[in-house]
């Protein structure tokens, strides 16, 4: 019988036929942490007196609190760096960027078993990889006896066709879907995303799809690996890790969900929750105090572009703060040199270093008492901004640039006709190349 | 094994957010300070009146979001004794189980705040006193209940050496 990608890539790293349902312990390739679950698993290690790692990549990335703001998390910094020479592990330092970005940029490879001490870990599943967050004690153990227990999950397909309209991104499909099917329409299922807008989909735009996976309570949002992948791990330098990952053409799908991207409109998801999601029309003129474009979700060179290409020669609006944030060093460096970070901060936008920066509430940016932020991140959860009296919007990069221009959500789509009538030139000139 | 104790009833998808807030990020290798915070969004009564032994009843989606650890952790360190819900989010589920905190799948409609039950962990049969009525959990699956039955992950992989799942 045929197989989802989720049952070979188990199928081959376990030694066994692995078929939904089954229990099987694989081998880990890559097993990583951040500094906020990296402690607790470094902890429980001690406990053990382990101190040497096992699984073949074993990283620990400080992205979520970089760099420190408090003497706590300064000395939770110390212990992962210690920990990190000691065993062997690689370290990821502040500043290089968020996990799951730098994940893509430069571990995983298609076919890949992968741990993260983060739920968004299935960002790698683009890649064809099995990428799955799980716990502080589980990527523990896993990092030090190099394999894992998964119960191979059931599949659900989704067949995405159509072409987008121009403003609708795959931000938009993936909040449309997460809106269609529920915070838990997918729980312990794997996703696997298929057809022909994501054969031509860039793989930054298919990246926001795995990453958002879990908002749906799955365990993997998963991509074949194809042409496209080929030429991202080539602009990574990592050409050599490519290899083609698909699923077998009978494989049995417990459901296939069909969208035609052609009919969505740009997607909001409304505080508190990812799945609480409307067209752009219900949040039309809301005012915003606060833009953020980054994370792991959009942080990413195509995002930045397309934030730039709306912001170039416009002003953030009087009372709306504006922060963007790069996910990894690489995107970073790039966007100076294509020129983005001037339009940004002339835009008046507040650029911070890689890392994860206000997403999370720990630092940088976290919101006042009743303030809106409409944000491109992947979770909008109450207190998820580090105030729990904030409201927090999620959407696409292209309808936070227009918004901040505006001081209100705004639908991007309006500049964009626009910008055809009026036949002005809104792009950056340049093409971006390698590492994105 | 049985459990006794009063309900502190909440909603439908609790997130680790919740659960866990992220301004306390700091607080995460200082557990029995962070635990004093558990759940303040969801209930800012909660940690301050709990007792020991007392129930997390919720709806739909327990747990989901972040994988933090400290989520299922700290709800343990405070002395809950079980989480009953109609569901659990995947990554929060497998987080309880191996840091030994019970789980209890079944239908919480009929449970309300401040009711007294008596949860058999063995049996699977919860005991509203209260009520007067008797509701019947899911079971775990096998692999689950081996990992707690030896105390949580890391105790298990001690005596194992290995996972022993079947
Ligand atoms: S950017 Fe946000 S969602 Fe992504 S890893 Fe960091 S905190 Fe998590």
């Amino acid at each position: 019988m045929g197989k989802t990608l989720a049952e070979k890539i188990l199928s081959e790293k376990s030694g066994q036929d692995a078929c939904a349902g089954d229990i099987v312990i694989a081998k880990v390739d890559v097993a990583a942490f951040q500094d906020g679950t990296g402690p607790l698993g470094v902890r429980q290690l001690q406990k053990m007196n382990i101190n040497k790692v096992k699984a073949a990549k074993s990283i620990f990335f400080l992205d979520h609190a970089a760099p420190s703001p408090r003497k706590e998390l300064s000395n939770d910094h110390m212990l992962l760096r210690e920990f990190s020479k000691k065993s062997g592990a690689i370290l990821s330092e502040i500043g290089d960027g968020v996990i799951h970005q730098r994940l893509v940029e430069s571990f995983v490879k298609p076919g890949d078993v992968v741990i993260g001490g983060d739920s968004h870990t299935c960002t790698a599943g683009a890649l064809g990889a099995f990428a799955t967050g799980m716990g502080s004690t589980d990527v523990a153990i896993g990092m030090v006896i190099g394999k894992t227990w998964f119960k191979v999950p059931e599949t659900f397909r989704v067949e995405i066709n159509g072409k987008f309209q121009s403003g609708v991104y795959s931000k938009d499909l993936i909040l449309y879907l997460i809106g269609m099917i529920g915070a838990d329409g997918a729980t312990y299922k794997a996703l696997e995303f298929g057809g022909e807008t994501i054969e031509k989909m860039s793989m930054e735009s298919r990246f926001v799809l795995s990453n958002m996976a879990v908002e749906a309570g799955a365990k993997v949002g998963l991509i074949a690996s194809d042409k496209t992948t080929r030429e991202y791990l080539k602009s990574c330098g990592r050409l050599k890790e490519w290899k083609a990952q698909i699923p077998d053409i009978d494989a049995k799908y417990e459901k296939i969900i069909k969208i035609d991207v052609s009919k969505i409109e740009p997607q909001i998801a409304f505080p508190h929750t990812v799945d609480n999601t409307r067209p752009i029309s219900a949040a039309k003129g809301k005012k915003v105090d606060q833009v953020f474009i980054g994370t792991c979700t959009n942080g990413r060179i195509e995002d930045l572009e397309i934030a730039a290409k709306i912001l170039k020669g416009k002003k953030r609006a009087f009372d709306t703060r504006l922060i963007v944030v790069p996910a990894s060093r690489e995107i970073y460096l790039n966007a100076m040199k294509l020129g983005l970070l001037k339009i940004f901060v002339q835009a008046g936008a507040i650029i911070m270093g890689p890392g994860c920066g206000p997403c999370v509430g720990v630092h940088e940016g976290v919101l006042g008492d009743g303030e809106v932020c409409l944000s491109t991140a992947n979770r909008n959860f109450k207190g998820r901004m580090g105030n729990p009296e904030a409201f927090v919007y999620l959407a696409s990069p292209a309808t936070a640039a227009y918004s901040a221009i505006k001081g209100k959500i705004s639908d991007p789509r309006e500049m964009i006709k626009k910008a055809k009538k009026e036949k002005i030139m809104v792009n950056t000139g340049k093409k971006a190349k390698g590492n994105r | 094994m049985i459990l006794k104790g009063k309900v502190w009833k909440f909603g439908d998808s609790i997130s680790t957010d919740l659960i866990c807030p992220g301004r306390y990020f700091h607080l995460r290798s200082n557990l029995p300070e962070l635990a004093k915070h558990v759940l303040e969004d969801a209930d800012t009564q909660f940690a301050s009146n709990m007792a020991k032994g007392d129930f997390v009843v919720a709806g739909n989606n327990f747990g989901l979001g972040s994988s933090r650890e400290h989520a299922p952790t700290i709800i343990k360190i405070a002395g809950v004794s079980a989480v009953l819900a109609k569901s659990f989010a995947r990554i929060f589920f497998r987080n309880a189980i191996n840091v030994g905190l019970p789980l209890v799948e079944c239908d919480t409609d009929k449970i309300d705040q401040g009711d007294e039950l008596e949860v058999n962990l063995s049996t699977g049969i919860i005991r509203n006193k209260t009520k007067s009525i008797e509701l019947e959990a899911h079971f775990l699956p096998k692999a689950m209940l081996n990992i707690l039955n030896d105390g949580g992950l890391l105790a298990h992989i001690q005596k194992h050496g290995d996972f022993k799942l079947d």
